[in-house]
């Protein structure tokens, strides 16, 4: 699909997308015959440019026509790099920039609240994107909502664009300022279906204040030549490297 | 075919660069802060050479800003580098009020304006910031249009005591600006004589304004092309005198048609000599998915869509009754 665009995050995708098969294939309460059901469990991807991982499981679960992925950023396709919640089925609200995603799950959980209804809000961002102010403003009302019905997953991959997070702008002790901040926060394996379920299970089980699933993962995992290179943030393979990723991903590492 | 694409093209952001690169060995004081954008504004020569004078706040535009204000306040040179959609919508008040209100000696680089980042969708579409950025009192507000004049308006803004908003691309442009040109803030340039029509554009678009102008020239209708890199303040006088000599004026511009150069142009031209304008951009709508080329060219600025736009203006002109 980055191939075909020529374009794309594949380092970004690649380390989320263990967490998008959790949430649609387990854990989301959402129906690709009736996509905008006002009882429907929502779910944000916050850091949008890993939209390209985002169709590719929408598609898988019903939302899209397999085939429609393949015209990924291509003039005039609506799966643009980034989501778009008026041309693409599934998708809540639209992102990109990043920090936009949690103010509004927030906004979402609230409104069940007052609505009094039970479908529940999930976000998932990246962890540079946390250096945005925003998060911790949104995260401040949270806490302050007691907003048991929202779970923040963060996609800990420990890089960002040009840089890893610890040499740009440290968020370390990341899982001690949510904590600080009043939410509750379990660490997972974000590779790990049975981590990743465990912790969605605890966050449904927790009462009175908002659960942070600090999901641990690689920056395009299961490609080793790719995996923890900050260059793989938004490169596109050459044919060599598509077709030794793709046997890497369907193989396992040689 | 264009004329343009005959050409060699190049991503202007070289040539940004290298002259900050320049302006920081003859100026101590020269700092660059960025948001996690080092390689998107070509910052790695700065960053191998100055590490420390190179600030990276990280992902976090309103801190870049406010942080950009206070290097200021303390005696340095900062030039913000990122992303012009970033830089201007989410840092916005931070621009008002800690950099053009507080006045303070900040340049402000936006990168990859415009629709340069097409394929990532209206997010990264950058096509607003000219209405934000020149309704702000106190910014100078520059587009430059090849790599020749990018060099220059970035020593000009940095020559220049007070807030500036350079807005660049990274789209391959032809160089296009005459031997021995002279960018000054708030002067325009005419690149191309005519007495039918003005074509007034910046940026990205001038080549296209050319292009369009052969082709029209072709056909006996000679067009002015006015490159107006400066939208603030604005050249007054080469807009009133385009309005007077050619009686109707086209403007491009790789930004919405509401609010940006054609909007700025209209209010001279309806106070002090008012003719038929049209405005070329956006048309008001959040582009769809595509190259920022294969927008322009579906809204219009292609050269041939600009000719056209330039030929339905001067017979629109040429047939209308007098009072
Ligand atoms: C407001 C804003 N600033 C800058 C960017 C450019 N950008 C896109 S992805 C990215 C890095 C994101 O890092 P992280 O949140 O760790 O996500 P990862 O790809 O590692 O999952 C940056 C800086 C952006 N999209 N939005
Ligand atoms: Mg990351």
């Amino acid at each position: 699909m980055v191939n075909e665009a020529g374009a794309g995050h594949l380092g970004s995708e690649l380390s989320c997308v263990d967490l998008l098969v959790a949430l649609y294939f387990g854990e989301l309460r959402v129906d690709p015959t009736d996509p905008m059901a006002p009882g429907r469990d929502r779910f944000v991807l916050s850091k949008g440019h890993a939209a390209g991982a985002l169709y590719v499981t929408l598609a898988e679960a019903g939302f899209l026509e397999p085939d429609e992925v393949s015209t990924f950023m291509r003039a005039g396709s609506r799966l643009s790099g980034h989501p778009d919640r008026k041309a693409v089925p599934g998708v809540e609200t639209n992102t990109g920039p990043l920090g936009h995603g949690l103010p509004v799950a927030v906004g979402m959980a609230k409104a069940a609240r007052l609505r009094g209804e039970d479908w529940r809000t999930y976000v998932l961002t990246g962890d540079g994107e946390l250096q945005e102010g925003s998060n911790w403003e949104a995260g401040m009302a949270a806490a302050q909502f007691r907003l048991d019905n929202l779970t923040l997953l963060i996609d800990h991959n420990r890089f960002q664009q040009g840089a890893p997070v610890a040499e740009t702008n440290d968020l370390a002790p990341l899982a001690d300022k949510w904590r600080a901040f009043g939410w509750h926060v379990v660490d997972i394996d974000g590779h790990d279906f049975d981590s990743i379920h465990a912790g969605l299970d605890v966050a449904r089980a927790t009462s009175d204040r908002p659960t942070c699933l600090m999901a641990h993962t690689n920056k395009a995992e299961g490609v080793s030549f790719m995996r923890d290179r900050v260059a793989w943030h938004h490169r596109v393979p050459t044919e060599e490297e598509y077709v030794r990723a793709r046997a890497d991903l369907t193989e396992g590492p040689s | 075919m264009s004329p343009a694409t005959q050409r060699a093209l190049h991503d202007c952001r070289g040539a940004f660069a290298e002259t900050l690169v320049e302006l920081a060995e003859a100026n101590p004081d020269v700092v660059a802060v960025c948001n996690d954008s080092v390689g998107s504004s070509k910052l790695e020569g700065f960053k191998e050479r100055w590490p420390e004078r190179l600030v990276n706040v990280g992902i976090a535009e309103q801190n870049l800003v406010g942080v950009a204000a206070g290097l200021a306040n303390g005696g340095l040179l900062p030039f913000v580098c990122a992303a012009a959609c970033f830089l201007t919508a989410r840092a916005l008040e931070q621009i008002k009020t800690d950099v053009a209100y507080s006045d303070t000696n900040v340049k402000l680089c936006g990168i990859s304006s415009g629709m340069a980042y097409g394929e990532l969708g209206a997010t990264h579409h950058s096509t607003e910031d000219f209405g934000w950025t020149r309704v702000i009192p106190n910014l100078t507000v520059i587009a430059p249009a090849d790599r020749e004049e990018t060099r220059q308006a970035v020593r000009a803004a940095a020559a220049h005591r007070g807030p500036v908003y350079l807005r660049l691309s990274r789209m391959g442009v032809p160089d296009i600006m005459p031997d021995g040109y002279r960018f000054a803030i708030g002067r325009a340039v005419r690149l191309h004589e005519g007495r039918d029509v003005s074509i007034i554009a910046n940026g990205t678009l001038t080549h296209r304004a050319l292009d369009a102008a052969e082709l029209l020239a072709r056909e006996g209708i000679q067009a002015r092309v006015i490159n107006m890199a400066t939208v603030k303040p604005l050249d007054e006088d080469a807009i009133v005198a385009a309005a007077r000599d050619t009686g109707a004026i086209v403007t491009l511009e790789e930004h919405q048609v509401h609010g940006g150069l054609g909007s700025a142009v209209a209010e001279v031209v309806v106070s002090h000599e008012p003719v038929p304008m049209t405005i070329l951009g956006v048309p008001g709508i959040f582009a769809p998915t595509g190259s920022a080329s294969w927008l322009l060219d579906r809204f219009g600025m292609s050269a041939q869509g600009i000719a056209a736009s330039a030929r339905e203006l001067v017979h629109r002109k040429r047939t209308k009754v007098a009072p």
